[in-house]
């Protein structure tokens, strides 16, 4: 339950941090660290316009997909080793419920009829097809690891042992996954969160026609996504602070350790974000192909080294 | 209680006089369509409670029909083995007939009804038969009667040329397949000097080593062409299509499964522990199967021809577990070679029942719309509300998403590909993480394609006055894809309980129960079968994901009430309204993957603009592209050549010249004769 909490109101504030940084990178103001926040508010009081051509398939997506993301994140150890949902599944229940989001999602795109929500879904569902092995790799070297897919179990391996982050594989699965990081929530090199009509749009083609309560929750549901992948890869690689029992202080002291990685993990994103220039489709498949090396290398190096 | 062997024989009679029906009733198609598949119903319901009380029971049963000769007895074994797989042909061809009541009617008048039904039956007599034979005599031929029925179903509209070419490719390849296995029965036979079964068990293994090796790779390659494993594959995306949609759906469903189980009974009953580099192969060909079929489904607009190349990867999907099975085997890890056979079989039900409701679900829209290309088709979820219900149920499974079926399956197989990494020293063990990622990008990429083929056919506004037109489906077809949509559900939400059936088969095979190391938390979670392999709990997922979502609109009905929620158009750039014209085809949106793998696919594109004024102004557009059938072209053309080439040699011997014919005979005489005298 207070994972649940946690997830629900910390994501936006990620996504806000992550905006404001990455304006004052550029010299800008930025709209401020609790906008996300405002805008939900505000979306949440508008009301909707639904396409006409658009079937009970438009309806369902962003409750689907806002359910699917919200119980991946419960699967994940946040700030204890003892993730809720453990028992419901591990990193395979995480990138699959993901999947079945993602897949509602690209429908969605193509319910309403209009070539952008087509363009959008395919590009989607390309990318993030081409992201799905390097991300097994990444996942498949911890889970070797651990001898278990069950975050809670990865978590606690990883604390017993302390930090093994200067292993080879560790580092190599590392950087794997924070290119599919990249890659999976939208971020600069393959798409740009911050355009609406553009033809180089993935994410945002797809949900053009949403409006009201229904953005609100595709809009929540992508940051508490971005949340729960951030988490993965700072937990899994870099496992401090998480409290071993269920007590106040063990809580309190795991949370303040998670703000701190997600915020130097955020700082990292925006690095990268205002650093680079979005690659062309095309190129998107090159980046992944690195990701995929990176995998491959890190499983072969849990047996060389 | 009647006994396992009454229940299974008046099945197999139940079919027989179905089929029978068909071919007296033939001059009036109602009578025999209704009779017809009224009794493969009944028979379906007798075979499946045969088999499934076979099953439970766990011994199997062995008994003599009365259709053999004294010496080749046509002796009939309900092992668990055989009796899982005559479970899932029951299951299906139960929905499958109740299907055909309505989807049939059409075709009075036009076709032959009586012919199909006669087919239909004797199709699945003959699939009941081929996995229950207990000796190499009477599975040869219910395999033969297999292929020529199924290819006469292929055929079955061959008013069209497609029908006839697709039959006589199936046909050819279905013998040479036939051929390769005839030599791997008759060696084993040979040794055994039997032709039982029974006989047979473990005997592989003591074959010279050459042998064994010569031996499993006839039976993977024989067994493989029906199996329809990349290469070998080549028949079966024409074949499955041109069918009726209901033999579309047994073709693909169980046809195909036959070759599974033959598989599955080479390899884990013929064969003892085999050497290491026959999993290798397997495992490797099983990832290969599933890569390129799912890649080559994506290029697919024909709404069937896709299904069928989904069938190749699941195929390959079915392999990957088999084949890690066989190294954990030969590595001597027992139980991760149970896991790893529990994935494969739990798959070959799955795919049994999500690709028959697809492919009735094709039917379906076919049956609405008239036409199976999907760029003319769009918005049916309207017209045909069940259909896509129904279909979407069917694309979620196969994509391998939760809480569904195909989900389980791939999750177990993930699970012994992973616990392969730590079973070995050698190079071997990356064989399985690199296998297990490509089986990620496959599932990916298959959910991509179902993407595509819900959305481009039922969503959005119709692309064709046929698709604005359909009409949904008649009820018996509902209720046929009804209940392979709710088996979807059940195998996907009822894991734990259905992995329990697996016990009785992997103890007949490895000696092992693996069931309870594969349930955690009281049946509430599946575990990885490996101590901490980790757990999943679909069950959990369904129930939470509905609680969640159920909150979820409610606080959302709350919070907005009273707010305006009105239709509109969708936003089309200021242009004077949003036509079909304007929607994604089903090519562009594979678009981006047929560039990112044109090494693969070599596409060929071709644009024709025929313009008055300016090139600017076009009055008239032609665009055509293709992809490069790589394997006709580059194996399959250049073998036909040779054999052709061979074939045109060859004619020189036979001069019609009678003396010439004479001393051939004398030759072989005395040949044979010295053979005879060594022997």
């Amino acid at each position: 339950m207070m994972q649940l909490l946690l997830l629900l109101a910390i994501s936006p504030l990620i996504s806000g941090l992550i905006k404001t940084l990455k304006a004052r990178m550029q010299t800008r103001r930025g709209p401020g660290v609790l906008q996300f926040y405002r805008d939900l508010y505000k979306l949440f009081r508008k009301g909707m316009v639904i396409p006409d051509t658009a079937s009970w398939i438009f309806t369902a997506a962003p409750y689907i997909v806002f359910v699917t993301t919200l119980m991946a994140g419960l699967m994940l150890p946040m700030t204890s080793t003892k993730a809720p949902l453990d028992l419901f599944g591990g990193v395979l229940a995480i990138v699959y419920l993901l999947g079945l989001g993602r897949f509602f999602l690209a429908l969605a795109g193509m319910d309403t009829g209009s070539s952008f929500g087509g363009l959008g879904s395919s590009r989607e569902m390309t990318i993030s097809a081409l992201a799905e092995p390097a991300m097994m790799l990444a996942v498949f070297t911890v889970a070797i690891a651990a001898n278990s897919t069950n975050l809670s179990e990865v978590a606690r391996s990883a604390v017993g042992q302390n930090w093994r982050f200067f292993a080879p594989a560790q580092m190599l699965a590392c950087a794997a996954l924070y290119l599919v990081l990249i890659a999976e929530t939208g971020r600069i090199p393959v798409d740009n969160p911050a355009t609406h009509l553009e033809l180089t749009m993935v994410h945002e083609a797809m949900i053009l026609e949403y409006s009201g309560p229904h953005l609100a929750l595709i809009e929540w549901a992508a940051s508490m996504k971005q949340l729960v992948l951030m988490t993965l890869l700072v937990n899994v690689f870099w496992p401090f602070g998480l409290a071993s029992g269920p007590s106040v202080p063990g809580a309190l002291g795991g949370l303040g350790w998670l703000l701190l990685k997600l915020g130097l993990l955020s700082c990292s994103i925006v690095l990268v974000e205002t650093t680079n220039a979005k690659l062309r489709l095309f190129r998107v498949p090159e980046m992944l192909a690195v990701a995929f090396t990176l995998g491959t290398l890190a499983l072969v190096s849990t047996f060389l080294f | 209680m009647p006994s396992v062997e009454a229940l299974f024989s008046v099945g197999l009679a139940v079919y027989l006089a179905g089929a029978v029906a068909g071919l007296a009733a033939w001059r009036r198609p109602a009578a025999a369509r209704v009779a017809g598949f009224a009794l493969a119903l009944a028979g379906t319901l007798l075979q499946g409670a045969a088999s499934a009380m076979a099953l439970v029971q766990g011994a199997g049963a062995t008994w003599t029909l009365p259709l053999g000769t004294a010496l080749f007895p046509w002796t009939v074994r309900l092992d668990p083995l055989s009796a899982y797989f005559n479970l899932a042909l029951a299951f299906l061809a139960c929905a499958v007939s109740v299907y055909s009541f309505g989807y049939v009617r059409h075709m009075e008048g036009k076709k032959n009804v009586g012919t199909l039904v006669f087919f239909y039956n004797l199709l699945l007599l003959s699939l009941s038969l081929v996995f229950t034979a207990a000796n190499a005599f009477s599975f040869l031929v219910a395999w033969e009667v297999m292929a020529l029925v199924a290819y006469c179903l292929v055929s079955f509209e061959h008013e069209k040329a497609e029908a006839r070419r697709a039959g006589v490719v199936f046909l050819v390849m279905s013998h040479a397949g036939t051929g390769l296995l005839l030599v791997a029965f008759l060696v084993l036979a040979t040794t055994a000097r039997s032709l039982d079964f029974a006989r047979f068990h473990l005997l592989g293994s003591q074959l010279p080593l050459l042998d064994q090796g010569a031996v499993f790779l006839l039976f993977f390659l024989g067994f493989g062409v029906k199996a329809g494993i990349v290469p070998l594959h080549i028949w079966l995306p024409d074949a499955h299509p041109v069918a009726p949609s209901n033999v579309s759906a047994l073709m693909s469903g169980i046809v195909i499964k036959t070759g599974i189980y033959g598989m599955a009974r080479v390899f884990f009953d013929f064969f003892g522990p085999p050497p290491l580099w026959a999993g290798t192969v397997v495992l490797s060909i099983g990832v290969a199967s599933a890569l390129l079929g799912v890649l080559y489904a994506l290029m697919e607009h024909d709404l069937k021809r896709l299904l069928a190349y989904h069938s190749i990867e699941n195929i390959g999907i079915i392999l990957m577990g088999f084949g890690a099975a066989l190294v954990f085997r030969a590595l001597g890890h027992g139980n991760l070679a149970a896991v790893a056979l529990v994935a494969g079989l739990y798959h070959t039900f799955n795919h049994a029942t999500f690709k028959g409701l697809l492919f009735l679900g094709a039917g379906s829209v076919l049956h609405g719309t008239g036409t199976r290309n999907m760029e003319h088709m769009g918005g049916l979820i309207r017209r045909m509300p069940a259909t896509a219900l129904f279909f979407l149920v069917g694309s979620v499974a196969i994509s391998g998403l939760p809480p569904l079926n195909g989900f389980v399956s791939e999750w177990l197989t993930y699970q012994a590909l992973l616990a392969g990494f730590g079973s070995t020293e050698s190079l071997t063990r990356m064989m399985f993480p690199i296998s297990g990622a490509l089986l990620a990008l496959t599932a990916a990429l298959a959910a991509a394609c179902f993407v595509k083929a819900f959305g481009i056919p039922f969503l959005a506004l119709p692309r064709s006055e046929a698709a604005a037109a359909a009409k949904e489906s008649p009820v018996s077809m509902q209720i046929g894809m009804g209940i392979l949509a709710a088996g979807c559900v059940a195998l996907g939400v009822g894991a734990t309980w259905f992995v329990r059936l697996f016990d009785p088969i992997t103890s007949q095979a490895l000696g092992l129960r693996v069931s309870s190391s594969l349930v955690a938390a009281n049946g509430l979670a599946m575990a990885a079968g490996t101590g901490r392999g980790g757990t999943v709990s679909t069950a959990g997922i369904a129930v939470l994901g509905l609680a969640l979502g159920g909150i979820a609109a409610i606080l959302v009905m709350l919070r907005s009430r009273g707010a305006r929620r009105v239709s509109g158009p969708t936003w089309d750039c200021g242009l004077p309204g949003l036509t079909a014209d304007n929607q994604y085809t089903a090519t562009a949106f594979s678009k981006p993957l047929r560039m990112i793998f044109s090494a693969l696919y070599r596409p060929r594109r071709e644009i024709q603009a025929e313009y008055e004024v300016s090139p600017y102004y076009p009055t008239a557009i032609r665009f055509e592209s293709d992809i490069e059938p790589t394997f006709e072209k580059r194996f399959y053309d250049p073998l036909q050549r040779s054999i052709l080439e061979l074939a045109r040699r060859m004619r020189g011997i036979q001069a019609g010249s009678i003396h010439a014919y004479l001393a051939y005979i004398f030759v072989t005489l005395i040949l044979l004769l010295l053979f005879g005298v060594r022997g």
